[in-house]
């Protein structure tokens, strides 16, 4: 039987690897994407908590989180294009400018 | 048969997430972005959340990560991108951080701190009315303002996407 | 009528703030009139006052305005409220009258001055400062009033500041000032801890109803403290250094301040607390004991002057001596007195000194005067009624006040204070008579550019010479001995102790009824004496003045240099003041100390920085790194710190 407990830790399996990519990867696109893939990790619980109390709430929220994570993906890749149209590079070791 | 499906299915999630993470070209790292997402998609469906699933293919894998590819084309990127690394020493203490909060969390879950409260939508109710009919409802009714809020913050984000990848205004 | 008394205050502080800010860009005239139009309307609410006054029973003339209550902390409560009895409102008509006077004066004296908005705004500050002064009905409310007449006098003393003379007289007046407004200060202080309140009427009643006894020692350190602030602000010993050199002043300014009013805020003060005064008896000797000193001191030195104005000034510090002297025997009624006929007469001799300073471009040297009367003779006519007043001729104006003064100092002090006071009488009279003369009579000995322009005043530079010679004239009337108007309306004020009775009229004393008018003569003979010998040196025998002062060349020179009181001062207190300063204050406490402590301080957090920022990489991995960890450490806190 499945329970609940699967269903976290592979969240919690899959927002670790989330953070890991964010924390040694450099090429800006990537990172992006393990964001997304923390965002997913998230979903799921999500899911996973509505389907085992009979609750729909879970699913809605999914559906908001969605839709974050779709304007927070415009945005960020707007913003990457417009930091590599400067730059002439994604890698974030090389934008370092938060110390002056 | 669930048993199984949910455990080939994580692996192929989880091993997906892995390749995510150490993979050097960029374009293949989003194909295996977009695997962990088709393979959640699935779970969701074991989790009798049939219309998640579908928004999930549709939305991240259609059209979240065709934005993500694009960029890639449009940039041009390859692998030397990640040629300079200014903190070659933070890539272990980075994995073992991991670990640990890898552990904190299933400590956590392991411990049922969080508890939540039944509700009334059991599996024979969802189906009696349909998965999809009922979010809808949800959202016209009980979810009207954060829906709509919703939109505007759609609205909002693309005229900033515009605002900032625009070359002169 | 009586409500009107803030009004009082108003129209000056308007007519301030007015050329204050947009006098600038008036036409001169306009600036002048508002400035006028503000003191007159302020002299006209005063006299409606006044009558308001006189209409009330004469036991019931005190009447409060309270404005606002500007401070309340514990039993500390200081409201802003304004007196209104016989003896603020005497001095509200001698400040706003005079002043009204002084200010139409200045239309004509400061006409060519491109300071003129300037000028006008701080005059009606200073009478604004003055009149809150004199009007107000607590200690701390006239400590305000006090400073900021300090504060316009070292303005209008420093008002031609492009001259450094000028500036440094009013650094001068400013810093002694500070001396015995310190004094003033700690006796305010004094008056709180012992009384537990600073409004007048209370700590006076509190005073006079028998709750101290006669020399308490508390009352004695408190009555010194204030009188040391007198000696500041009226310019007795051993603070007076500062008055001469306010001279250095536009003429007009002299008049006003450092002769008609601020000077007399010290007597003003010592007669509004004669009730604490009269319990302290060493007090009352030590103020009697300067002014005595004072007069005779200052008069001694104005003997030998030759700067026109500085003459004048020495006689106002003189003349102040008298008033203390009056307060120091416990006369406060003639010292009133002295002070309202000294503001009619003095100011009239300061702007009558104008005039002739004007006439002549500028120049303030008597040795290049001489047969000016000719020339210019309203100002010479009224400058004659000023000196005859001073010097006590009967019936002018100075001879009741100093009269009564010099009487009261017999009867109830004793033949010492008598004797200072009847010598410096003498000294005064011949040295305001030599001054008459070396002005306005005998040879002309002006410089040839000085001749060539030699012109009377204008017409509203001379009017108010002529008003305040008729003053000078009329106002001794006032205090006729036996039927003494001002006495009878101080006495509600003073209560019963202001004014000694003549002796033999009513109470009759040891002496005899002859006393008072053998007194007169003896007075009226001293100023006589006076008169003679400046004649007979200076008309009759010119030469004999340069003899004198060839034989007696010692006492000569060191009348001519002040007694060295300056350069005393300076080798006392200034020059170990300004070693201390630059040696150790400067070098030590400053540079070593302060700088060093915030120096170090910001070293230290640099040191601080300097590690600190070894965690700031610029690099956002890094960032989320200890983003991370701080997660774990959240997640660890809430799920186990319980």
């Amino acid at each position: 039987m499945i329970t609940i407990t699967h269903y976290l830790i592979l969240s919690a399996i899959l927002f670790t690897l989330g953070v890991v990519g964010v924390l040694i990867r450099r090429n800006a696109i990537i990172i992006f994407m393990c964001i997304e893939l923390m965002l997913n990790a998230v979903n799921l619980s999500f899911v996973a908590f509505a389907h085992y109390l009979n609750s729909m709430q879970g699913q809605l929220f999914v559906f908001f989180t969605m839709t974050v994570a779709a304007a927070e993906a415009a945005v960020g890749l707007a913003i990457i294009v417009a930091v590599f149209r400067n730059k002439e590079t994604v890698n974030i070791d090389d934008i370092n400018i938060m110390k002056w | 048969m669930e048993v199984y499906l949910f455990y080939i299915v994580a692996t192929i999630t989880v091993v997906s997430g892995v390749y995510l993470i150490f993979e050097k070209n960029p374009v293949f790292g989003a194909l295996y972005l977009i695997q962990t997402m088709v393979s959640i998609a699935v779970l969701y469906i074991l989790l009798e959340a049939q219309f998640v699933a579908a928004v999930q293919i549709i939305v991240y894998a259609g059209a979240i990560m065709v934005l993500f590819l694009f960029v890639i084309m449009l940039l041009n990127l390859d692998i030397k991108e990640e040629a300079k690394n200014a903190l070659p020493f933070q890539r272990i203490p980075a994995i073992l951080m991991g670990i640990a909060l890898f552990t904190v969390i299933g400590i956590v879950i392991k411990s049922k701190l969080m508890q939540g409260k039944h509700d009334q939508y059991t599996t024979a109710y969802v189906n009696s009315m349909g998965n999809t009919k009922l979010i809808g409802n949800l959202l016209f009714t009980e979810y009207l303002l954060p829906f709509e809020i919703t939109s505007i913050l759609l609205f909002v984000a693309a005229i900033g996407a515009i605002m900032l990848a625009k070359r002169k205004l | 009528m009586l409500n009107l008394v803030a009004l009082i205050l108003l129209f000056p502080l308007i007519g301030a703030a007015f050329n204050g800010t947009i006098g600038k860009r008036l036409r001169k005239e306009n600036v002048g009139y508002i400035a006028c139009g503000a003191i007159g309307l302020s002299f006209f609410v005063s006299l409606l006052v006044f009558c308001g006054l006189l209409l009330l029973p004469p036991e019931e003339r005190l009447f409060e305005k309270q404005l606002f209550c500007w401070i309340e902390s514990g039993s500390f409560k200081s409201v802003v409220g304004l007196q209104v009895d016989p003896l603020s409102t005497l001095m509200i008509l001698v400040v706003t009258g005079v002043g009204f006077l002084i200010h139409i004066y200045s239309i004509g004296y400061m006409h060519h001055d491109k300071g003129y908005h300037r000028y006008f705004c701080y005059l009606n500050l200073f009478t604004f400062s003055m009149l809150l002064l004199v009007l107000s009905n607590n200690f701390l409310l006239m400590f305000i009033g006090w400073e900021a007449v300090g504060l316009c006098s070292y303005l209008l003393i420093g008002f031609w500041f492009e001259k450094k003379s000028a500036s440094n007289a009013a650094k001068k007046a400013f810093v002694v000032n500070r001396v015995g407004d310190f004094g003033f200060a700690l006796g305010i202080m004094l008056i709180f801890l012992t009384f537990h309140t600073i409004d007048f009427t209370e700590v006076l009643s509190a005073a006079s109803h028998g709750n101290f006894e006669a020399g308490s020692f508390t009352i004695t350190i408190i009555t010194l403290l204030l009188f040391m602030g007198a000696t500041g602000k009226s310019a007795q010993i051993p603070l007076y250094t500062w008055l001469p050199d306010a001279m250095e002043g536009p003429t007009p300014v002299s008049a006003l301040i450092h002769a008609a009013t601020m000077v007399t805020a010290g007597v003003y003060m010592i007669v509004r607390c004669n009730a604490l005064y009269m319990l302290s008896p060493f007090t009352m000797i030590v103020v009697a004991g300067i002014g005595a000193v004072t007069a005779l001191f200052a008069a001694s030195i104005g003997l030998v002057q030759n700067d026109i104005k500085r003459v004048l000034a020495y006689s106002t510090i003189s003349q102040l001596g008298y008033m203390f002297l009056a307060c120091g025997v416990g006369a406060f009624t003639a010292g009133v007195f002295h002070l309202m006929t000294h503001a009619f007469f003095k100011a009239l001799l300061f702007l009558g000194s104008g005039s002739v300073i004007h006439a002549l471009s500028g120049e303030q040297d008597m040795r290049k005067m001489g047969g000016l009367r000719h020339h210019i003779p309203t100002t010479y006519k009224t400058f004659l009624v000023g000196t005859v007043a001073i010097a006590g001729i009967p019936p002018f104006a100075g001879f009741f006040s100093k009269d009564e003064i010099l009487l009261e100092s017999l009867v109830r002090g004793n033949f010492i204070y008598w004797s200072i006071g009847a010598l410096a009488a003498f000294f005064t009279a011949f040295y305001m008579f030599r001054l008459l003369f070396m002005t306005f009579h005998g040879e002309s000995r002006l410089d040839h550019h000085a001749a060539e322009h030699l012109h009377e005043s204008p017409r509203n530079m001379t009017l108010p010479l002529t008003v305040l010679a008729g003053l000078s004239f009329f106002g001794g009337f006032l205090g006729i001995p036996g039927a003494s108007a001002i006495n009878h309306f101080l006495s509600p004020v003073l209560g019963g102790h202001g004014h000694t009775e003549i002796p033999g009229a009513a109470s009759g004393g040891h002496h005899g009824a002859w006393l008072p008018y053998l007194m007169m003569v003896v007075s009226t003979a001293i100023a006589l004496g006076g008169i003679f010998l400046a004649y007979h040196m200076y008309i009759k025998k010119p030469a004999l003045p340069k003899k004198l002062a060839e034989r007696f060349s010692l006492i000569y020179k060191l009348l001519l240099n002040k007694y060295y009181v300056d350069e005393i001062y300076d080798a006392l207190f200034v020059h170990p003041t300004k070693k201390i300063s630059a040696q150790i204050l400067w070098k030590l406490v400053d540079v070593k100390m302060i700088d060093g402590s915030v120096n170090g301080i910001a070293r230290l957090v640099r040191g601080f920085g300097n590690v600190l920022r070894l965690l700031q990489t610029g690099y956002i991995r890094n960032y989320a790194f200890y983003i991370v960890l701080g997660c774990i450490f959240i997640i660890v806190f809430a799920v186990f710190g319980k």
